[in-house]
């Protein structure tokens, strides 16, 4: 037959899995930022200076990764930064009034989870569009939190709490140890995982994955639940690292989670990307802030320059792709 | 058998000539030296089977496709009809059966969309007028309705009438009619044919495609019968049969034999499907198939066959009747229905079968991942050794099992979602239309891998628009039509001209 012929002498397109590729030009780019950095300030190759960095990046890449995989399935998780926001209210609550951060700890991861999972249930139950949904979600999360706290301020945690937040464990980092436990989890559970690859198939084709016996709903839930969990981990870190909370503490953070995301070349279409990709993402949003700082460029400058990397970005990785299908 | 020309004059000159209408899309030859003419106030019946061509040849007459040969004529002058605007100035319109009406806008918005006539104030609609203008062409047709009424509050068949005022609006002299009764009730066509009638006094010409015999002779002053994108014969109602129409759509069995082992006796019952109705359409359909068996499910594009899919699959929720499979009833989503071991091949491939952008090897194993992986762990490498096998026994042409499968061809791609159910170990196989768009060659290994799975003891429900592969393939055949089993054709009775008769609307 002609087109199996013809398909044969075809070449193979995909050595490297096009993920691989997007992650290799990102770690590139990220090394390319350093080694310009390390050029122009003398304090930027400085430990002190490199753990500062991880540690920013760590915040913003715990919500982002959640994030990642609503994303991965073509949704969007725009409360995160209020989930953030409630769950630490609630949390340092918690360890206030009980004086157990355990208990405390467990409160802020299910309160994040349980919005996660609400989320989950606009989307699949009542077919709100995720956009849509989480959105509704940030305005009920931040009337709750503002609500609950009342103008009123948290402050001061034991310290064996905020530890984990600013304490350092053979010189790094404690956060920087959860990074790395947290990117293997994600990474292993979106490549290694039943559940991972079913997610990556309905962000490909939501019909042709339901079509194929994958249950979307219940997936979807998981995905949302698990953006929530996150969040409420990302809340707990927070809480301990200020040693405070606010109702407001989490107004500023959403838009860098999905700058991180899409840096990292995980597409809003779905199906494509990686959480190590969100992670480099983090890193590249944070290595660039951390330059500015450090060349004393005025930080009125860094949203705009976020927003040109997240155009460069997302334009690169269309062009790239659409040459390839 | 024909002549380039119709038979029968009944006017010196055309009001409009097609000749030599040809077009070709990749691997399709849609239209094959196609000659056709529409005299002024005749209805001109179109008449073929799915795929015939009645709606190239629509497309082409309105523009939307530009023939590849051929040559236009009105009233004897030579002319080209390469784009929609070419067809508007011949005075050409078609009422597609989706409407292209705005559902917010009012009925005099909808008539003179983008010519409405201006208001004092530069960039204001002179509504005064556009009501009465409205109102004068409504008269015309007979529609007594007030046009400022919006167009979602309309029923079918008073959409239609829009759709048709606006075409007379802009001094339309042929109307393309595509099944304009399919969705109307038996008085909303008595009135449209009132209407039709109307139009033909006041020298309207019609095309009219339709699927009811008693139409076709009700209406009709001339046939035009399409088979396989060529012009089969011109004739006159009066000159010709039911049957002998049937027979002209269905020509000659074409050169083209599956050879298949059919079961001497069937296996045991696997699915049994029991006065099942959904909302999708479909009502009180009853279905066996048993293990061993290809079983066909034919009828008109539109009767409710792949709805009918879709149901027992979990597809589409159903309001009653009962699907029972292996024994035990099932209801649910899709996963259900799959983890039971029922396969659904959907008609649309790209759209419904595949992750376009992911590889042979993930779309193969999507799934069947619980049942390769039940620790819930998944191991690349064992997916593309399960992904190997599969492309080596399907024989599927991809360079690797790591290619985009986007990339492959339209038969390798239905390889590919046919093997996802294989590795799934599926016994249940409902195939939608799994030939179409598929070179011949490909198609006769996927009748042969369809044969292949039977004689191993699953069982296939089989979807065709193509009668002959249902003769051939099937060992018998259920016949929809508007949403029912119109009938059941046995081994013995499984013939062309028996498939069209039942699925045809008589009423």
């Amino acid at each position: 037959m002609t087109d199996i012929t013809k398909e044969a002498l075809m070449p193979p397109r995909s050595f490297l899995s096009q993920d691989a590729i997007q992650v290799f030009y990102r770690l590139l780019a990220a090394l390319l930022i350093c080694a310009v950095l390390a050029v122009l300030s003398d304090s930027f190759l400085s430990l002190g200076n490199i753990l500062n960095v991880l540690r920013q990046a760590s915040l913003t890449f715990f919500i982002a990764s959640g994030l990642t995989l609503v994303v991965l399935t073509a949704g969007l998780d725009l409360s995160v930064g209020a989930n953030v926001a409630l769950s630490a209210c609630i949390a340092g609550t918690v360890i206030h009034k009980t004086g157990s951060p355990a208990l405390g700890i467990l409160t802020g991861l299910a309160c994040g989870g349980l919005v996660g999972l609400l989320n989950g249930v606009m989307v699949t139950a009542l077919r709100i569009p995720s956009f849509i949904a989480t959105y509704g979600m940030l305005w009920v999360l931040n009337g709750l939190t503002y609500w609950y706290m009342a103008g009123e301020t948290l402050h001061g945690f034991p310290a064996g709490f905020r530890q984990i937040g600013s304490g350092y464990l053979f010189g790094l980092p404690i956060p920087v140890y959860l990074l790395l436990v947290f990117l293997g989890i994600g990474t292993f559970f979106a490549q290694r995982t039943v559940w991972g690859q079913e997610i990556y198939a309905i962000g490909a084709n939501p019909v042709a994955a339901r079509l194929s016996g994958i249950p979307v709903a219940r997936r979807l839930l998981l995905v949302y639940a698990v953006s929530g969990t996150m969040a409420g981990l990302a809340s707990i870190i927070f809480l301990s690292r200020l040693n405070s909370a606010e109702a407001d503490i989490g107004e500023s953070l959403t838009l860098p989670a999905i700058a991180a995301v899409l840096i990292g070349g995980t597409s809003l279409f779905g199906g494509v990307g990686t959480v190590f990709g969100t992670f480099i993402g983090a890193l590249i949003l944070t290595l660039v802030l951390n330059g500015m700082n450090l060349l004393s460029v005025s930080a009125n400058w860094q949203p705009l320059v976020t927003g040109i990397i997240v155009i460069l970005a997302v334009w690169l990785d269309m062009k790239t792709r659409r040459r390839a299908q | 058998m024909s002549d380039a020309l119709p038979i029968e004059v009944t006017s010196p000159t055309p009001l409009l000539e097609l000749r030599g209408i040809s077009k070709e899309f990749p691997g399709v030859k849609a239209l094959d030296d196609v000659s056709f003419a529409v005299y002024p106030g005749e209805v001109h019946m179109l008449l073929g089977e799915n795929g015939a061509g009645k709606s190239s040849l629509m497309k082409v007459l309105c523009g939307a496709y530009r023939a590849d040969a051929g040559e236009f004529y009105y009233n004897g002058e030579k002319v080209a009809i390469s784009s929609t605007a070419d067809a508007q100035k011949l005075g050409i319109a078609v009422i597609f059966q989706e409407f292209s009406l705005v559902p917010y806008l009012d009925i005099a918005q909808n008539i003179f969309l983008g010519r409405e006539p201006k208001g004092r104030i530069p960039g204001t609609i002179d509504r005064r007028r556009i009501l009465a203008d409205a109102r004068r062409v409504l008269d015309t047709i007979g529609f007594d309705i007030d046009p400022s009424t919006t167009v979602d509050k309309l029923g079918v068949a008073q959409q239609q009438m829009v759709e048709i005022a606006k075409a007379i609006s802009q001094n339309a002299r042929i109307l393309v009619m595509d099944e304009p009764t399919a969705a109307l009730s038996d008085r909303e066509t008595e009135l449209l044919f009132a209407l039709i009638a109307r139009l033909k006094a006041d020298g309207v010409s019609i095309v009219y495609i339709s699927h009811r015999m008693a139409e076709v002779f009700a209406l009709g002053d001339r046939i035009t019968v399409l088979r396989d994108g060529r012009r089969i014969d011109g004739v006159k109602p009066a000159d010709v049969s039911p049957d002998q129409l049937v027979r002209m759509m269905v020509g000659r069995n074409v050169d083209m034999t599956y050879p298949r082992h059919f079961a001497e006796k069937p296996g045991e019952l696997l699915l049994e499907v029991k006065g099942l109705t959904a909302s999708t359409g479909i009502s009180d359909i009853n279905i066996e198939v048993r293990r061993g068996e290809i079983v066909g499910l034919c009828g008109l594009v539109g009767s409710g066959r792949s709805e009918v899919a879709r149901a027992i699959f979990g597809a589409d929720p159903v309001t009653s009747g009962e699907i029972i499979f292996d024994g035990k009833a099932i209801s649910g989503e899709p996963d259900l229905a799959a983890r039971r071991g029922i396969a659904l091949i959907p008609e649309s491939r790209k759209s419904e079968g595949l992750a376009l952008l992911r590889s042979v090897s993930d779309n193969l194993v999507v799934s069947a991942l619980k049942k390769l992986f039940p620790s819930g762990l998944f191991d690349q490498r064992s997916a593309q050794r399960t992904a190997d096998g599969l492309i080596r026994q399907l024989r599927i042409a991809t360079p690797s099992a790591r290619q985009t499968v986007g990339l492959l061809s339209g038969g390798n791609q239905q390889k590919v979602v046919i093997g996802k159910w294989l590795a799934a170990g599926s016994k249940l196989f409902i195939f939608d239309e799994p030939t179409r768009g598929i070179d011949i060659g490909a198609k006769s290994e996927i009748f042969a891998l369809i044969d292949r799975l039977v004689a191993e003891g699953a069982a296939a429900l089989m979807i065709s628009s193509e009668q002959i592969e249902i003769c051939h393939v099937c060992d018998r055949a259920y016949v929809m039509r508007e949403g029912r089993i119109a009938g059941h054709l046995t081994r013995n009775e499984l013939t062309e001209e028996n498939i069209v008769r039942l699925g045809m609307h008589h009423a």
